[in-house]
């Protein structure tokens, strides 16, 4: 049986998550396989951290991802992907988005940024990614389409063809947003 | 930096997919249940993980009348009402919410229904978003009601509906039993024929034997229950709501809800009965499983509610060691039950040694929230604070440190009464919501007055529902429906119950906030301060005015960052005392609201030039 695909996605309130969850479980099930996706409502638009975790496979039980066994962490954050480390698998693959937002514990002095978050990064993944999508973002003139970059890069790692990424952003990306944000996929996918 | 190619085979083209193929969280499910069961009317309060029950059932607004009530208590009622009149209604709410409506369902089981009626309890193992992780599996036990758990969204959107059918044919009220994983995680449905059922016809006929249970004919209605709980045990032995999945003979799970998937997961091999309807127990058929496999095991999340009960039928059930009964439970949780029960070494799960000290990024009051100003207050008059259920339980933290207790929805007003009662010898506030206050804090206020009190009640008013994603309120002027109606003043209705100081302050005006609280703290007579400002995000408000440091005139005393404003930042050092770290506003984040210019010694905050606010 062909095992299933485990994607989580990482980040702040606010950066998009959701609808990149969304689109790539859209995606998925175009693509005609099972999938699953869990996340947690709440306080995420407070600045809190944000994860959404996707499921894909012929047949999909828990939406929960057993720990350890993450494929793809697609972090939005260069801080939170540190924080979600240990839930990747040791031939899972980190695709980071190296934009940083400071906490508030770090902004208001209650406790220090990580200075060796680089190190880091290089020891927790062996398999990893870094992009600017936040600058990639700021040339399409769209700050907003961040979640975009990062889902067309994913997009690349997963056998779905790319029209049927294209149907699942334009069933879900309202219509004036939708051509800024198939340009911004666009321009993940074709990263190398 | 490169990335391995990690290609993994998912599938090829587009299948065509019914257009009733959907992907839906579970409440989202539940939401269509309610359309395709011919549901007429849906009453609920807003509550984690349960909230978007209501918000997709307006969608259908068209064909549901659906509403926000005040609380819980009033949705149940509302719905009671509307299944005695004959239609088929549903209620849903958080599982601490089914405790506020706990009364109506106790005697809603007595009277029975006419038309379906379906209560969505979602509760919050793990407690996300929660205060208790109180397991509402008992509450239908409690009431002798049918359960149904639930496991994933297709169930949430099929178990729905069968129980709209289960209500009318066995006269009762039926709790579909939610949790935060299945409510909030999305899966595939298929919906079938998605049309409306026809009505089926239920009138309203009087009838008081059944609907008024004075104490004659509520004896007869109480044998009733008893022979509607077996009538429905009989039902659950052979409903397919319950089946076995045949595995090997060596381990029987027996499990519900959530907890299935993760089975399905950690013991591929076993066989396994699936509950779907856990009240009443299916006795016969976990008699029949049991017996048909050489050990028995039990799993669930949260309490012991299958376990004890088929324990006390005498079969025998394995034990274990594994810690399954506190907190949300996991696949990786029944990977360590399967190694305990097979005997082999626990799954480790290496650490990849990078998570050391990570700074936090905790849930705080966002930049502009009028709440600030009350609690930075509280904090300097050194008051004792009994708080509320909302976004202001973050008022709690340091740096505003400015709350005593939270107990549940509505409990401030009458924790307060009960430390002035206790002779407890500081000030003490009583700190509220106004959609809280709304849903229970007017009782304890009423009581305050009636009973001779001299506490001090603040409803922090923003004029929204904030914590569970902004919903009307009796305060917004707009129903669930979004239809105009009345807007609501806390003032007019503390007045209304007897309060004689009312008192409304502008939560921008620190000095004035203090003031008020200072001098209603120290009043020989029961008071009600409303602070208010809306919520920034409820009300996308824009920003108007912003704020800038003044470099050379901080003194890096930090005195702003008290506010503990997430717009406030500590940034470079004085150049000649590199040991004093001024701060600095993130023009992203700062709202302009003053506060932070109002508690500034030295002045070094000041007003930015309008033209340069870009937002």
């Amino acid at each position: 049986m062909k095992k299933t695909v485990n994607i989580a996605l990482v980040g702040v309130g606010g950066q998009g998550i959701l609808l990149a969850s969304e689109v790539i479980s859209r995606a998925a099930m175009l693509a005609g396989s099972d999938v699953k996706k869990s996340e947690v409502h709440g306080m995420a638009q407070r600045g809190g951290s944000v994860v959404s975790q996707v499921r894909i496979g012929e047949k999909v039980y828990s939406p929960l991802i057993p720990e350890g066994e993450t494929d793809f962490l697609v972090s939005f954050e260069l801080l939170e992907s540190l924080r979600y480390a240990d839930t990747l698998a040791p031939d899972g693959t980190a695709l980071i988005n190296t934009q940083v937002i400071t906490p508030v514990t770090v902004s208001s002095g209650q406790q220090p940024w990580v200075e060796d978050i680089e190190a880091r990064i290089e020891k927790a993944y062996p398999n990893r990614k870094l992009m600017d999508a936040l600058k990639m973002a700021q040339d399409l003139g769209n700050v907003r389409t961040v979640n975009m970059i990062m889902t067309g890069a994913l997009s690349k790692m997963l056998d779905i063809e790319e029209s049927v990424w294209l149907q699942a952003l334009s069933e879900l990306v309202p219509a004036k947003h939708l051509e800024v944000n198939l340009k911004a996929f666009a321009l993940g996918r074709g990263l190398e | 930096m490169t990335v391995e190619k990690t290609h993994r085979r998912v599938s090829g083209a587009i299948l065509n997919m019914s257009e009733n193929m959907k992907f839906l969280s579970g409440n989202e499910a539940i939401a269509h249940a309610a359309y395709k069961a011919g549901c007429k009317v849906a009453a609920a309060y807003p509550g984690t993980p349960s909230t978007e029950i209501l918000e997709n059932v307006a969608r259908f607004k068209d064909h549901i009348y659906c509403e926000w009530s005040v609380n819980e208590k009033v949705a149940m009622e509302v719905v009671i009402g509307a299944s005695l009149a004959g239609t088929r209604a549903l209620t849903a709410m958080k599982h601490v919410g089914l405790n506020v409506a706990a009364d109506p369902l106790m005697t809603v089981s007595y009277t029975g229904v006419n038309g379906g009626l379906v209560i969505v309890s979602a509760d919050d193992p793990g407690m996300h978003s929660s205060q208790n992780e109180q397991d509402n599996r008992f509450y239908a036990r409690f009431a002798k009601v049918p359960l149904l758990e639930p496991s994933d969204s297709q169930e949430a959107y099929d178990m729905t509906i069968q129980a709209f059918t289960i209500s009318e044919e066995f006269n009762t009220p039926v709790i579909v039993r939610m949790t935060t994983r299945t409510s909030h995680a999305s899966g595939i449905v298929d919906l079938g024929d998605f049309t409306p059922l026809p009505s089926n016809g239920r009138i309203y006929t009087k009838d008081i034997t059944k609907t008024v249970p004075v104490p004659a004919f509520a004896r007869g209605m109480r044998v009733r229950v008893e022979e509607r709980i077996n009538a429905l045990r009989e039902y659950a032995n052979s409903s397919r709501l319950n089946r076995i999945e045949k595995g090997s003979s060596e381990i029987g799970i027996i499990t519900s809800g959530i907890t299935y998937q993760y089975v399905k997961e950690a013991f591929p091999e076993a066989s396994v009965l699936k509950l779907g309807l856990t009240n009443p127990l299916p006795r016969d058929l976990i008699r029949r499983f049991s017996e048909s496999v050489e050990r028995l095991y039990i799993i669930e999340e949260l309490d012991l509610f299958l376990d004890e009960q088929i324990r006390a039928m005498g079969i025998k059930v394995e034990d274990y060691e594994t810690q399954l009964n506190i907190g949300e439970l996991s696949p990786f949780r029944l990977k360590q039950l399967r190694a305990e029960i097979y005997g082999e070494p626990a799954p480790d799960l290496p650490s990849k040694g990078v998570g050391e000290g990570l700074p936090a990024r905790p849930p705080v009051l966002c930049a502009g929230c009028g709440h600030r100003s009350v609690f930075r207050a509280l904090n300097k008059l050194g008051a004792t604070v009994t708080g509320d259920i909302g976004c202001y339980s973050l008022g709690t933290f340091k740096p505003l440190d400015a709350m005593d207790t939270i107990i549940c929805m509505g409990a401030s007003v009458g924790n307060a009464f009960g430390f002035e009662k206790a002779g407890h010898n500081n000030k003490t506030a009583a700190v509220i919501g106004d959609s809280t206050f709304f849903h229970s804090g007017i009782t304890g206020l009423l009581n305050i007055v009636y009973n001779k009190g001299i506490s001090t009640v603040i409803v922090l008013d923003n004029r929204i529902t904030a914590m569970t994603g902004h919903q009307q309120n009796p305060g917004t002027g707009q129903t669930l429906m979004g239809e105009e109606t009345k807007e609501i003043s806390i003032e007019q209705v503390a007045r209304g119950v007897g309060v004689d100081r009312v008192r409304v302050v502008d939560c921008y005006d620190m000095d004035e906030v203090e003031t008020a609280i200072k001098e209603e703290l120290d009043a020989p007579e029961p008071s009600v301060i409303v602070a208010k400002r809306p919520c920034i995000l409820g009300y996308k408000l824009r920003v108007t005015r912003q704020f800038e440091v003044d470099f050379d005139t901080c003194k890096g005393c930090r005195i702003c960052l008290k506010l503990g404003c997430p717009a406030i930042e500590l940034g470079d050092a004085d150049p000649e005392k590199p040991k004093i770290r001024k701060v600095k506003i993130n023009p992203v984040l700062c709202f302009g609201c003053s506060m932070c210019q109002q508690v500034c010694t030295f002045g070094a905050i000041k007003d930015k030039v309008l033209e340069e606010v870009s937002r």
